[in-house]
């Protein structure tokens, strides 16, 4: 049997493949095929019944998203089969469907938020009665509670189950269901509680209708009077694809793009709905600590204080680089540090032994990213998480494990505290050490084609952090996880949760020649200190950095902020076009979507103008000029939005230094306390807030219990 | 009329005792064993010559059914499920077999899960029949006692029993939402294909056939295909389980010959219609789901699957419900309608949004008020739901109301008419209330 | 069907399945496989229901889905799905009461209305809460109707009258028998009997008369049934020599008396013992396994030479003695047994 099927689509012949469904046959011949319930990564339900095709022979209309093509006849005279997309028998049919849709929806598109973008409202335009002959009473629908994230219109809903499915297939927590039935069948959650998932937000965009809305969002915008931008996401290390839309100075939503690589067309709740923390908490103007008390001041006043700070004795000053910092930013950072003659950089601030020994010995860039890629864990068939929870640390990525487990019968085994992951998974120990022996999921990742070992940060922080590192490149050779050659395949990488860390690493944001590392300096209260630059660094006890002069350069007012004696005010990722590298080691730009807020200014622009106050004038006047000296600087910026993925097995081959340090026996805990509250955008949201008060009440009356 | 001997359940009224010792004495479990080392073929086969058609209304020849199981016992085990899910309006026949001559059902169910290589069948009896599922727990029970189903049993042929039963949805009597049932899930139709022989219960090959198909197979091949073949007409063969309910002097079930003529039947076996044959006014042949028949066709017409075909109607599951000329046919046909928006499974939306559109119209007309022209668009939306949805209960909300207009549009017009005279129409007005 | 909700109010805070329903719940999952266990969701609600006084409370249900290890949602969707599963409290007698057109057409409404006057309105419990009603679609006893299910059982062929006496009497502590209500045999026509009145339908002589299946074919083709008789040590037709072994050792326990010589069998030449030295390895034979030379031994067997020397009647009787059927052909052991005798002489 061959693997493809011919049919003709309106008179013209088509061949693809036999497991495409009709609808996807009809769209690869040029037809337009309307739909709701369908939804090309959920499981097909078929009961919209707006696709219905004619298959000339067949008795009935054929609902096209449910017939796969290889299921198909062929003509009686051995010619493939006609398929009409159009005609009046077609345009009946869709039109009986579309008037039955209708009689009980409410007609308050003027007063809906999904209109403008209402799949619904869209094809009634193009496939309705232009009126209705339904004069009866239209049934009316109790609005349901799905948690602070989600608003539900229920009279509004047209059943077609894609939430329900995708609470159940893709997030995998079932909490969506359809109760009663015919046309008393309603959506809602188990009594009305809360959606759980990290994923919530995207059953909003999967909702055909104003059923589903955004809760934040109610009421705030027309989709036609939002400028839409490309940007990514820097909420995590996956990088999302995401759309900001934005309404004159202000972020009105975001919302995913397609990036098959990444995000596929998912986007996390954190990353969906921080964006009113982009208006609250910010730092609008400079300030200077006087008498004890921060000040208004103005940016020449600012920054010649922190010149004057920069022209001390050099090895006592220090720069370290937080979560959300951009390459370019940290670049300029790094080259005014080097003008001046410091040392101290890192952007490793809990500690983590990631791109160079403890020993001072420089590692490969495919010692700290995600080799196999995030779409690579499709490919595997066996996975081994090393101190990682990817569900709060890269809640896309995890929809994607999720979805290899579901579908490809994935293994999974984890090294750390046992999580809800939304899969099934063998536990096989708390700790580090459990390394040494995997027991029988040793066995699962030999017998594998395809092992994927993934280390995740937490792991590698402390005196064991690259005895972890090491063990786990050690266990990818011996388990025939790095493939050179061919079929290529280079199973070993690092799951980071910060936006900023591999671009940091790329850049080189490490500490130089003689200079201790960031945990070491915080660890003795920075008594070797007299100056700190922070770009953004919020998720360290501020009293370690003791009486040292601090400079804060960040766009909220957090914990950073408040323990600065200069602050200087920066854009945040919507407000500039800076780059980021995700954990795969994909490097990424984002795009201005609004201008910065009040005098707020791009990271570099504010090391340019401090190098000028030194005397140090660094090289470059423009964001692309910078680029143009990361460029060629460091060769991996070269490329844009791809992953260097299995090209990575090559340097991979050979075995990384030998570790001094032994595995640890303390358990690897998660290093997200709060999913909702990771950075100080997120801090700065009411919505983040209140999603995590949520999580917290669920917390203590399932613990009640 | 059909002689006692010919009939194949001979204890429909229970006059005798239910139970083994005596369903043995009418004929159960005598040369089982021999059916099934005759061999599977030969089972499909005899049952393929007698022209037994499916018993619970969808006419679907048996033993060609039981051939489309796969040759091969694979990973996943073989499956029969006996659809006892009986609640077609109209129709009450399973009960008594279940009820009365359960050994009928079980012997059926170990020949006929032989013949498609399964090794245990599931009896899905609708929720209300709790009398009918404690009889048939009991037959069950005896017959693992007796050693005739179970592990080495006297048959040679590894055989579990289970009665499974459902909680009140006529849904569950479509196939796959029947398996969906079973499975602890809603009974929401799946799509077909892939179709239950490949992908049934658990997944696995399973074949659904109603309980009288199978409770009548191993009496066929103890009495031979030419036997059962005797009786009714090409096509149409073998005898059946007649339901008669409604306007008639003596309502009952009553095993006949098929293509009997209806009138015959219902003179005979039922006392003759209330008031007389010339005060018949309409017979719903098969079941609420076919379309309603008026007297003129009900003087001649056969009632067999091709004879009810030709005048627009079915057979369906033999269920005639009789209405004579007092019945508000309008009222009557809604309350079908009622019926079937009240069991929409809600799944896909011809039949969610439909069944409720047309039991609205309904109602008013039968009040009368309605408009002339609601009447062509009531059969318009009909014609919307029927072959638009995933499942047949689309149709069977479809059929009844364009049967009603078929053949009482007049009726249908003249209360309308009626309606309005002398009445300023004020559309809607009770529609409000509702 | 209307909107169906939870009486959250009525249903408390925790349930607790009775002690005696344990037995009915292991007996309703040993139904399905091991991992199917939420095939079991409808008849454990239902059991809950029956627990919880006839109605379905949010307590019960949550226990249904934590037995059978089911989303809360999952349980939730099949309990408003399914109409038997009552939501709210209802009386110690509740009525359902058909209404579809069959029994329509034979006074449902005229029923109804009694429901309304002596009852009050439906799914409400009447003040004594002894009863409550409501209206149901088909029940499935149509050419019984108008009829009433009641708890669990069918009340048939009623009247306005009947039904009234019933409800009366339920209402006043008066248990009524379910059933007929007019003279009538269950669904058999009113008045005498004229089809089922043939007494030699009863009379064992059906089954009698048939003495073979028509239309069986001349030869019986290959079966799968096991063969009768073998009745304990079920044995299937193994794939391995190994499980082959197996299998002649648990037939070879099986037996119990020695058969009966006839013309066609005939028991082996015995020895009495090893006379000189050992006996032979009868454990070189294929087929033949330790537990096998013993029962051989206790026959007087010991030697390749005895075994070499049977011939079809030995071979019958042994067969027959061992309950495995054609074993001792089909393994070659007489072939084998000379073979090992000739090796043995030189």
């Amino acid at each position: 049997m061959s693997d493809t099927f011919k049919l003709v689509v309106d008179g013209k012949e088509v061949e693809v493949p036999r497991e495409y469904t009709l609808l996807q046959a009809c769209e690869e011949a040029g037809a337009e095929i309307p739909r709701f319930c369908f939804h090309e990564r959920l499981s097909v339900a078929g009961n919209c019944r707006m696709c219905l095709v004619q298959w000339e022979g067949a008795p009935k209309p054929i609902a096209s998203c449910a017939q796969t093509v290889g299921d198909m006849r062929m003509n009686p005279d051995g010619s493939p089969p006609n398929i009409n997309t159009k005609g009046e028998y077609v345009e009946n049919a869709r039109n009986g469907v579309m008037e039955f849709l209708l009689i009980n929806h409410p007609l308050d598109c003027p007063i809906c938020d999904q209109g403008g973008e209402c799949d619904l409202q869209d094809q009634a335009v193009a496939y309705g009665r232009s009126d209705s002959r339904y004069e009866m009473n239209k049934r009316a629908v109790e609005d349901k509670n799905m948690g602070p994230l989600v608003k539900t219109i229920m009279t509004r809903c047209i059943q077609c189950t894609r939430c329900v499915r995708f609470v159940a297939e893709v997030a995998g927590v079932e909490e969506i269901g359809m109760i009663s039935r015919g046309e008393d069948a309603e959506i809602t959650t188990y009594l009305e509680q809360s959606l759980t998932s990290e994923l919530s937000g995207n059953v909003i965009d999967l909702c055909p209708v104003g059923a589903l809305t955004s809760k934040p969002y109610a009421f705030n915008a027309r989709p036609w009077e939002l400028r839409k931008t490309e940007s990514i996401d820097v909420m995590d290390a996956i990088g999302s694809s995401i759309r900001v839309d934005a309404k004159g100075a202000a972020v009105m939503r975001i919302m995913p793009r397609v990036n098959e690589e990444v995000n596929e067309e998912w986007l996390s709740d954190k990353s969906r709905f921080v964006w009113d923390g982009l208006g609250r908490q910010r730092l609008d103007t400079p300030y200077v600590r006087e008498n004890g008390k921060l000040r208004p001041a103005d940016w020449s006043e600012a920054l010649s204080v922190v010149a004057e700070k920069l022209k001390g004795d050099a090895s006592r000053i220090a720069a370290f680089a937080g979560d959300l910092a951009c390459v370019e930013g940290m670049k300029a950072a790094k080259d005014l540090m080097t003008a001046v003659g410091a040392k101290a950089l890192d952007c490793r601030l809990s500690g983590q032994q990631l791109g160079v020994t403890p020993s001072g010995e420089t590692l490969p860039r495919e010692s700290y990213i995600l080799n196999p890629t995030l779409m690579g864990v499709e490919e595997a068939d066996a996975l081994l998480i090393i101190g990682a929870n990817p569900r709060v640390e890269a809640a896309v990525w995890n929809a994607r494990i999720r979805k290899a487990w579901l579908w490809n019968d994935l293994q999974v085994g984890l090294i750390g505290e046992p999580h809800d992951l939304t899969y099934d998974y063998t536990h096989v120990a708390s700790s580090t050490s459990g390394l040494k022996d995997l027991g029988a999921f040793g066995d699962v990742l030999k017998t594998a084609n395809k092992p994927m070992i993934v280390v995740g940060e937490k792991a590698l922080v402390g005196d064991g952090g690259y005895a972890t590192l090491k063990a786990a490149h050690d266990l990818a050779l011996e388990c025939g996880a790095i493939v050179s050659g061919d079929d290529a395949w280079a199973g070993f990488g690092v799951l980071h949760n910060a936006a900023s860390r591999v671009g940091a690493l790329d850049v080189g944001f490490l500490p130089g020649e003689g200079a201790k590392s960031a945990s070491e300096y915080l660890a003795s209260n920075c008594a070797d200190l007299d100056t700190v630059i922070l770009l953004g660094v919020d998720e360290v006890p501020m009293s370690q950095f003791g009486d040292s002069f601090v400079v804060y350069l960040g766009s909220h007012g957090d914990a950073g902020a408040s323990r600065a004696d200069v602050i200087l005010p920066t854009a945040a990722y919507t407000e500039k076009t800076a780059t980021y590298v995700n954990t795969e080691g994909r490097v990424q730009m984002t795009t201005a979507a609004v201008q910065p807020k009040g005098a707020a200014k791009e990271e570099w622009a504010i090391f340019r103008a401090l190098s000028d106050l030194v005397g140090k004038t660094l090289p470059y006047n423009s964001a692309d000029q910078i680029r143009d000296a990361l460029r060629e600087d460091v060769p991996s910026f070269a490329g844009m939005n791809f992953a260097p993925g299995n090209a990575g097995a090559e340097a991979l081959s050979a075995p990384l230094p030998a570790a001094t340090e032994s595995l640890s026996d303390d358990p690897v805990f998660c290093p997200i306390g709060d999913f909702y509250l990771t950075n100080p955008i997120a801090r700065a949201s009411a919505t983040m807030a209140e999603c995590s008060l949520q999580k917290q009440t669920l917390e203590v009356s399932a613990a009640a219990e | 009329m059909l002689e006692d001997k010919d009939r194949i359940f001979t204890n429909l009224y229970g006059r005798e005792d239910w139970s083994l010792e005596a369903a043995k004495k009418r004929g159960a479990w005598h040369l089982t064993r021999d059916m099934l080392q005759c061999g599977r073929d030969w089972i499909c086969d005899q049952i393929k010559a007698s022209g037994l058609r499916g018993r619970g209304g969808a006419g679907f020849p048996t033993g060609l059914k039981w051939t489309f199981m796969p040759k091969q016992v694979g990973d996943r085990p073989h499956y029969l499920v006996v659809n006892a899910d009986e609640s077609e309006p109209g129709t009450c026949k399973d009960r008594d077999i279940m009820r009365h001559d359960p050994h009928l059902l079980i012997e059926g169910c170990l020949v006929a899960s032989y013949a498609m290589r399964a090794h245990a069948c599931y009896i899905y009896l609708r929720g209300e029949y709790i009398y009918e599922r404690e009889r048939m727990e009991a037959a069950v029970k005896e017959a693992y006692e007796a050693k005739l189903i179970g592990k080495d049993n006297v048959h040679g042929w590894d055989f579990d029993v289970y009665i499974h039963h459902g909680a009140g949805a006529y849904i569950c009597g479509e196939e796959t939402a029947l398996l969906e049932s079973l499975e602890g899930k809603k009974g929401q139709p799946r799509l077909k294909p892939p179709f239950p022989a490949n992908a049934g219960l658990y997944g696995c090959p399973t074949t659904v056939n109603n309980v009288e198909s199978i409770a009548v197979a191993p009496t066929i091949l103890r009495r031979g295909a030419e036997w059962f073949s005797s009786f009714g007409r090409d096509n149409n063969k073998g005898t059946k389980v007649f339901c008669i309910s409604g306007h008639v002097n003596k309502p009952c079930n009553v095993e006949e010959a098929m293509s009997i003529p209806m009138k015959q039947l219902i003179e005979e076996h039922c006392g003759g219609v209330r008031g007389g044959w010339e005060n018949l006014k309409a017979v719903i042949p098969g079941g609420s789901s076919v379309p309603l028949l008026p007297r003129e066709i009900c003087d001649t017409v056969l009632m067999d699957f091709d004879a009810l075909r030709e005048v627009r109607s079915g057979l369906g599951t033999a269920g005639m419900i009789v209405m004579d000329n007092s019945t508000d046919i309008v009222k009557a046909i809604a309350r079908i309608s009622y019926f079937y928006k009240h069991e929409s499974c809600g799944q896909c939306t011809p039949c969610r949004e439909g069944t409720g559109w047309m039991w609205r119209v309904l109602e008013r007309m039968a009040r009368g008020e309605a408009e002339h022209s609601e009447i062509d668009m009531l059969l318009d939306v009909a014609g919307q739901v029927e072959g638009h949805t995933i499942c047949a209960l689309g149709d069977a909300a479809a059929w009844p109301v364009q049967g009603l207009i078929r053949h009482f549009r007049h009726e249908i017009e003249e209360r309308i008419s009626n309606y309005r005279i002398g009445k300023p129409l004020v559309q809607g007005a009770s529609v409000a209330a509702e | 069907m209307a909107v169906r909700r939870f009486d959250l109010e009525a249903g408390g805070e925790t349930f607790e399945f009775a002690s005696e329903t344990e037995g009915k719940i292991s007996f309703w999952l040993a139904k399905y496989p091991e991992d199917r266990k939420r095939s079991a969701v409808i008849p454990l609600l239902w059991l809950a229901q029956k627990d919880n006084g006839g109605w379905l409370s949010e307590p019960a249900m949550r226990e249904v889905a934590e037995r059978l290890e089911m989303p809360y949602i999952r349980v939730y969707e099949v309990a408003t799905f399914y109409t038997m599963f009552r939501l709210q409290p209802v009386g110690k007698f509740h009525v359902q009461l058909c209404g579809t057109t069959p029994c329509m057409l034979r006074g449902a409404n005229d029923l109804k209305e009694i429901c309304q006057n002596k009852i009050g309105k439906a799914f409400q419990v009447n003040e004594s809460g002894r009863l409550s009603w409501e209206e149901v679609e088909c029940l499935g006893a149509c050419v019984n109707g108008a009829m009433v299910q009641i708890n669990d059982y069918y009340y048939e062929d009623l009247t306005s009258d009947t039904f009234a006496e019933i409800i009366d009497k339920l209402e006043n502590g008066v248990a009524v028998e379910p059933g007929n209500f007019v003279a009538r045999e269950r669904s058999a026509p009113e008045g005498d009997a004229i089809t089922l009145i043939d007494s030699a339908l009863y009379d064992g002589s059906v089954p009698a008369g048939i003495s073979g299946l028509p239309n069986a074919p001349s030869e019986l083709p290959e079966s799968d049934l096991q063969p009768l008789g073998a009745k304990t040590a079920k044995v299937k037709k193994a794939k391995t020599v190994k499980a082959e072994k197996k299998a002649a050792d648990a037939a070879v326990e099986a037996t119990a008396e020695l058969p009966e010589e006839t013309d066609d069998k005939k028991r082996p030449e015995v020895v009495e013992a090893p006379a000189k030295g050992e006996a032979d390895n009868l454990e070189t034979i294929k087929g033949i396994g330790p537990v096998l030379v013993k029962k051989l031994n206790s026959l007087g067997v010991f030697y390749f030479e005895q075994i070499a020397a049977w011939g079809e009647p030995e071979m019958a009787w042994i067969d027959e003695y061992l309950s495995f059927k054609g074993r001792v052909a089909r393994e070659r052991w007489i072939p084998q047994a000379q073979e090992l005798a000739e090796k043995k002489k030189s």
